[in-house]
């Protein structure tokens, strides 16, 4: 269905690239007025009607999967548009995201009890000596919205507890913020104390946090680096692709 | 430029930073003070605060080394010293001991002249309804922590490395309530592609505004991505505001060199662009992030020659 809600027809005017608008629209027009509603109810940060829209959906008999893609998720890919674009900042993302938790309560245990295969398995923490979580858990947020599995390992994150949790869950991604200038080379030792076990090409590794660069990511050995919670997202799924080819290979 | 007949150095009498911000003095500020600690034993992610009690001599130190180095004024060390911060390691039942002692080993080095500048760093919180704490939790954590300041000596605070503007106004009021100090704040401003905005979506116009209104003697920028932008910045701000400014620049966006940081701003290249800062009537100069003694000691070879 072409867009008909005006509110996100009018939030949609944020996203001004073509291949955007293309793959955004393509998303929106897959859903009907309800999905129309919930994107808007996400991209507005309305937790209370995500909450209603998401049961309401649910009830009338939608698929969980439609109801994350066509509502949620098209929602937040506006937002990540407008939050790259700096017409919103930090904390309309974060309302957003509560509003994304709100309808993902619902819509999780469903996805789980169905057998559903995760797009891929993370683990995540803030590295060693670095106790800031808020980038990272705005991240997890996002990549569980997308349909990854994450085990948050919380903040001073060793990397002999890296090598472990992503052991344990069968990770396809490590992955590590830092907020500190100061320790973000844990992120490369990390790494590197993978290398010495001999388990680094078993992993993807992606680096984030407000002073990471690309440059940083390249440097300390990594396989990919979000600038923010939205390319996160958009990378991991592109490592997992390659993760994927690599093991098939 | 100072009266050229007085040395703050030398001065007997007592002379306020903000009766020299009147007279129209520009200041030299310091350096950065965990870069520094780290190189003297802080681990990384350690807790800096903890120093002023179990090393002492190295946090005298560094406030000594940047007085001699030229500062007119130095930072304590305590950032993080409010109750969210120090809660992360613990210690949220020594913020008052932590601050005290930090105002008091930079006072116990300062030279007649010299003025100690309690630092007052971000919550790490979030405030209602974004996050959990509440407006009068966070004022209250404020005042707990500029108060110990206070009571440990400092001439004045300085409320850095802000990003939301209601958690950097609570501590301004926090400070004019509760002491008697002089009050600065300092914001984050980084670059998009709609201009510069703290992370929290703030432009520096509205920073500048909005700070001043809260009671704040000075305004201005710290840490950001090198000395350039900074001037951008300082622009920006000076457009709007005609009180007295302040400008604590990083060295740089660092790089990763053998998995250790190196901030690429010399003290040279940063001492150059201070000139232009104090041409634009930033009050008082200083560094961030990635800066030491001899980026001060360029700067004041640069402004005094």
């Amino acid at each position: 269905m072409p867009i008909v809600h005006e509110g996100l027809a009018r939030e949609f005017e944020y996203v001004t690239r073509e291949d955007e608008r293309e793959m955004i629209l393509a998303q929106i027009e897959a859903g009907d007025a309800l999905m129309q509603q919930m994107a808007y109810s996400l991209i507005t940060g309305d937790h209370h009607a995500i909450d209603e829209l998401t049961q309401k959906a649910l009830g009338e008999g939608r698929e969980a999967n439609d109801i994350l893609d066509e509502g949620l998720i098209a929602g937040m890919a506006v937002v990540g548009v407008k939050f790259r674009d700096n017409i919103i900042f930090v904390p309309e993302v974060l309302i957003a995201a509560r509003a994304m938790k709100a309808g993902m309560a619902h819509i999780d245990p469903i996805l789980s009890a169905s057998g559903v295969e995760p797009v891929g398995t993370a683990v995540f923490g803030t590295v060693k000596g670095d106790l800031h979580d808020i980038g990272k858990n705005l991240c997890i947020m996002m990549m569980r919205g997308a349909g990854f599995i994450v085990h948050d390992l919380g903040v001073d994150t060793k990397p002999d507890e890296f090598i472990e949790a992503a052991d344990e869950n069968n990770a396809d991604l490590v992955m590590m913020s830092a907020l500190l200038t100061t320790t973000m080379p844990n992120m490369g030792r990390t790494i590197t104390a993978f290398e010495d076990m001999g388990i680094r090409d078993e992993y993807k590794f992606m680096t984030g946090g407000a002073s990471v660069t690309q440059e940083f990511a390249d440097d300390m050995g990594a396989d990919g680096y979000g600038d923010n919670a939205i390319s996160c997202v958009a990378k991991a799924k592109e490592l997992i692709g390659v993760a994927q080819t690599a093991r098939s290979g | 430029m100072p009266a050229a007949n007085w040395n703050p150095m030398t001065s007997t009498t007592t002379v306020t930073l903000l009766e020299r911000l009147g007279r129209g003095d520009t200041i030299i500020s310091d350096g950065a003070t965990g870069t520094y600690l780290q190189e003297h034993g802080l681990e990384p992610g350690g807790c800096p605060e903890e120093f002023n009690v179990s090393h002492p001599d190295i946090v005298r130190d560094m406030a000594k080394r940047y007085f001699d180095a030229g500062s007119e004024m130095v930072l304590t060390n305590s950032f993080g010293g409010s109750k969210f911060m120090t809660r992360k390691y613990g210690f949220e039942d020594q913020v008052a001991e932590f601050n005290r002692l930090a105002a008091e080993h930079a006072r116990s080095v300062a030279p007649p002249g010299g003025y100690v500048i309690g630092s007052v760093g971000p919550t790490g919180e979030f405030l209602e309804p974004l996050g959990p704490v509440s407006e009068k939790e966070m004022y209250d954590a404020f005042a707990e922590q500029i108060t110990a300041l206070a009571e440990g000596g400092a001439d004045g605070v300085v409320i850095e490395t802000m990003t939301a503007i209601e958690e950097a106004t609570l501590a301004v009021r926090a400070a004019k309530d509760n002491t008697d100090l002089l009050v600065m704040s300092t914001m984050v401003y980084d670059p998009g592609p709609r201009g510069f905005f703290t992370m929290m979506g703030i432009t520096p116009e509205r920073g500048v505004k909005e700070l001043r209104e809260a009671g704040a003697d000075v305004v201005g920028t710290n840490c950001g991505n090198g000395i350039e932008r900074m001037i951008e910045i300082a622009r920006l701000m000076r457009a709007v505001d005609d009180g007295f400014m302040i400008v604590h620049s990083n060295a740089g966006i660092p790089a990763i060199i053998d998995l250790e940081i190196v901030y690429p701003e010399t003290p040279e290249f940063m001492a150059e662009h201070f000139k232009t800062l104090r041409d634009l009537g930033i009050n008082i100069l200083g560094g961030c992030c990635g800066t030491g003694p001899d980026h001060i000691k360029a700067l004041g070879i640069a402004l005094r020659g």
